[in-house]
Formats: structure tokens, C-alpha cells, sequence
């Protein structure tokens, strides 16, 4: 018998909960309608997330249609690599190859839309302040880190960002297979003309923030590691805060439903998906 | 790396079939043989994934090879990465200057958004991977960004890709060199509304040959 102030249950009991009220920046803010320092216009009863993602930190989420979504890179060195499923049938989930080729476009900026492989779109860019995002390099994995920080697994000081992405998804029953190309956020990638990546790493400012609109019932799986073809020789990734709100579905006028055929027609395919 | 410029590949040639116009194809092609896929009538896209044999939840990454070389077009040389960051094989030789890896597959769906609906009940690069995969327990989950041997798909500075008209030619060809145990399946293109397979699908040839 010790004498510590966890030997036996009801000391353990009194220890855990003296932690009650207990601050940390990567952490959610539950209920979300308790978040402090609100999108601008947007009531707090009408939030449905508020989470802050740390460096080497991942967290995903189920949105309903119409919700929207800012993640913002609180201290230029956020890269954000996201997965988006379709919440109701998962099997349909975010298409890289379909989002750049449908629309003829190799960079995603405000107005752009992440497409499914089933030809419907899954949310749409409503603002960009960033403009500097990768559709092309994917995530580190856990070979790069180790090649480019001595470590690279989940349970370590450098977790890769595919590695998130996998833990991400398995809470929604999901698995390695499940981990397909993803987008990254904030850290971007331009393709010169003999096809080489150049990477666009910054220095930026900081509180630059994309919103996303739900166009569907989507679950998103985010991961905040440092970009694959990040050379700095320091594990280098700041926190990304998360917010998601209440928002109508989009109209029948929406400006990025009816920018481009091949956008209208995705959204034509998610009204004909919902015509129950 | 075994660099040939020669039309004749080395080693015993343990398989040599026709690829049918629009049709899919699977085979194991084991570490340290060479599979060569020749593009009888030129210009024909050849849709193109890898699995490891003994491990399917590992597989061609078109991400991991693009970031591994920092570049997106695939030339001799190039070593196709997989999901997990390993080495799955190496273009050995190609008489074609540069391939695809960022266009995807065709399907049905895309077809749609892409052409109109009146493509929906079309042929499609996914449905023949997805008749490949499920003879082998297989589905939709594993189809990911995939190779298009002989497809040219250029981005111009503001951005704006596509895949437009190839430079292949009748007869040429890429060779893989394998570095592990793996599936190949391939779907030849059975695409009609835009030019990679110049508006002609048509049959492609497969060689593999023993290390």
C-alpha cells in the first residue's frame, strides 16, 4: 500500500477529475456552441465544431449537407491533408484524379469543388485566403519521416500524415484501404512545364483560412503533418484551428453550382442522389 | 537498373497475349521479371494499377511516386512507389517520352460530368478494373489513382490540364522491371469522347519475361 494519491479507486477517481476544466490549445471545445471568437456572422447555436489540430495532430468529423467548414493555419506552418467520405455510403469518397481532370484544373482555389467517384460533388471551396494547396504529392507516410526526421510512426515525436489519416478514418469503421489520395491544405504544389513539382512552403502570414460548403453528408478526415516534400530538417507543422456551422443547401442559383458545365452537372448528380 | 533501348526483352519469355480493344487483364508478375506493354496501333491509353501479391492493402500510389522523383510525369527511370513508401517496380526502358499518372481512370460517372449523360451507359476504365478486382476479392475501395501508359496529360502555367492528343506511336512500348511480388491489372481504354486513344480504341500487347 502506497501512499500516493491514486492508490486506491477513489483516490484514482478524485485524481482524474481534479483535471476537470483543464486548458490545452490542441482540444475541442465541447459543446461547440461554447467556442469563443466566432466566424463572423455565425450564432453559437449554429456551430457544430470547434476544434483546434495540433502539430502532428489529426480529427475527423461527420457533416450534414449544407454545413460549413474553415480551417484555418493559425501560424503559417499548418498543412492539412484531407479525406472526405460519403457519410452515408463511405464506398464513395473523395476522387483526386476526378476533381483536377473533371475540372480541368490542377489547382484548387475558392470556387472549386472536391469530387467523388461517383461523379457527384462532395463539398465545394466557397473562400480561399491561402491559395496555396497540393492535389498532387499526397501524404508522408511513415518511410519519409523516418528518412527525413530519424522516426516516423503514430505512437512517436513525428507521426506521418497518412498514418493520421488511417486512425482518422478507422474511427469510422474504416481501414488501410481506405486511405486514398488525399488533398493538402495550405502548403502547395505548382507543376512547371517538364512536369516538376515545386513545392510552395511559405514563409505566409498567419490566420489564412479556407471554408468549405458540405454537399453532401460527408465524414472528413484531417491530418496536420509536415507536407511530404517539406526540406526543412525540423519536424515543422503549427496548429490548424477547425470550425464547422450550420448552413442552408446549396440553391439552384448558387454561383459555383453553375460555374462551369462539368459543375453543374456534379451538382445535377447530388440533387438526383438526395430525390428520395 | 537494367536500361534497354532494344524491342527485344532479356530473360525467357514465360507470357506474350493480346490485350482485346476496351477489354481488362490481370497477372502476377513476380520481383525481378519485366512485363512490357506494347502499343500495337499507337496512341493507346492502358490504364494501369499494381497491388502487392501478398498484401493488397499495399498498392500503386500515383502521390507517393509523384512526391518520391518530385515530378508527375513518368519516364525511364521512374520507380513506381507504393502507398507505404516502397519501391514496386521501375520503368526499365520506354520508346514514349513521358506517361501519366495524374488523369485517373474513366468511369461511367465521371463520363457524366465530363461529356453529358448521354455517356453514363458507356464502357469505362473503372468498370474493367472493377471486373478485374472482384475476381480476386476486390472492390471499389481498391481502385485508386492509377498509371495511364501512353495518355499525355500536360499542365500549363495557369494551371489548366487535360488529357489531349498522345505522343505514342504504333509499336512503341514501356517495361517495367518488378521489385516485389505484385498484381498487375490493366484496363485498356475503352474511352471514345476525348483523345487518348485517339478516338480509337484498339488491342495492346503484354510480354512478361523471367529475371
Amino acid at each position: 500500500m502506497t501512499n500516493s494519491s491514486t492508490s486506491d479507486p477513489k483516490a484514482a477517481r478524485a485524481h482524474a477529475r481534479a483535471m476537470a476544466g483543464m486548458r490545452v490549445e490542441a482540444m475541442p471545445t465541447v459543446p461547440a456552441s461554447a467556442a469563443t471568437d466566432l466566424p463572423i456572422g455565425v450564432a453559437a447555436d449554429d456551430m457544430l465544431w470547434d476544434e483546434t489540430v495540433g502539430a502532428g495532430g489529426y480529427a475527423s468529423k461527420e457533416l450534414s449537407r449544407g454545413a460549413r467548414l474553415r480551417i484555418t493555419d493559425l501560424r503559417a506552418d499548418a498543412c492539412v491533408s484531407m479525406l472526405v467520405f460519403n457519410a452515408e455510403r463511405p464506398i464513395e469518397r473523395l476522387n483526386i484524379a476526378d476533381t483536377v481532370k473533371v475540372q480541368w484544373k490542377a489547382y484548387l482555389r475558392a470556387g472549386g469543388l472536391l469530387l467523388s467517384d461517383m461523379g457527384r460533388v462532395l463539398m465545394s471551396i466557397m473562400e480561399d485566403e491561402a491559395q496555396t494547396h497540393d492535389t498532387f504529392c499526397g501524404p508522408s507516410n511513415e518511410r519519409t519521416n523516418t528518412l527525413a526526421y530519424g522516426e516516423g510512426a503514430n505512437w512517436g515525436r513525428f507521426p506521418n500524415a497518412r498514418d493520421r489519416l488511417l486512425l482518422g478514418a478507422a474511427k469510422f469503421g474504416l481501414g488501410r484501404k481506405d486511405v486514398h489520395p488525399c488533398v493538402n491544405w495550405f502548403k502547395g504544389v505548382r507543376i512547371e512545364g517538364d512536369g516538376t513539382t515545386m513545392w510552395q512552403g511559405g514563409p505566409f502570414a498567419p490566420m489564412r483560412s479556407v471554408v468549405f460548403r458540405a454537399e453532401m453528408n460527408v465524414i472528413v478526415i484531417l491530418a496536420n503533418c509536415p507536407h511530404v516534400l517539406d526540406e526543412r530538417s525540423e519536424y515543422t507543422v503549427t496548429p490548424a484551428r477547425v470550425c464547422a456551422w450550420r448552413g442552408p443547401i446549396t440553391p439552384a442559383d448558387d454561383a459555383i453550382r453553375n460555374a462551369t458545365l462539368e459543375s453543374s452537372r456534379a451538382f445535377l448528380n447530388v440533387e438526383e442522389y438526395f430525390r428520395r | 537498373m537494367k536500361v534497354s533501348n532494344s524491342a527485344s526483352l532479356p530473360g525467357n519469355i514465360v507470357l506474350d497475349e493480346i490485350i482485346h480493344a476496351r477489354a481488362c487483364w490481370d497477372h502476377v508478375v513476380h520481383a525481378g521479371e519485366s512485363l512490357r506493354i506494347i502499343d500495337l496501333e499507337g496512341n493507346q491509353a492502358v490504364d494501369f494499377l499494381l497491388y502487392a501479391l501478398h498484401d493488397d492493402t499495399e498498392r500503386y500510389s500515383a502521390q507517393d511516386t509523384i512526391s518520391a522523383q518530385r515530378n508527375i510525369f513518368l519516364r525511364a527511370g521512374t520507380v513506381l512507389m507504393s502507398n507505404e513508401g516502397n519501391p514496386m517496380a521501375q520503368i526499365s526502358a520506354t520508346s514514349v517520352a513521358y506517361h501519366d499518372t495524374i488523369g485517373g481512370a474513366c468511369s461511367c460517372e465521371s463520363n457524366t460530368l465530363r461529356y453529358g449523360h448521354h455517356t453514363k451507359a458507356q464502357h469505362a476504365c473503372v468498370e474493367n478494373f472493377l471486373s478485374s478486382n472482384a475476381r480476386h476479392g476486390r472492390g471499389k475501395r481498391d481502385i485508386v489513382s492509377n498509371i495511364n501508359w501512353f495518355m499525355n496529360v500536360p499542365v500549363e502555367p495557369d494551371g489548366t490540364l487535360g488529357i489531349v492528343d498522345g505522343i505514342s506511336g504504333p509499336g512503341l512500348y514501356v517495361e517495367l522491371e518488378m521489385r516485389m511480388d505484385v498484381i498487375a491489372v490493366v484496363s485498356n481504354c475503352p474511352q471514345i469522347n476525348n483523345p487518348c486513344n485517339g478516338f480509337n480504341p484498339t488491342p495492346v500487347r503484354v510480354v512478361i519475361a523471367a529475371a
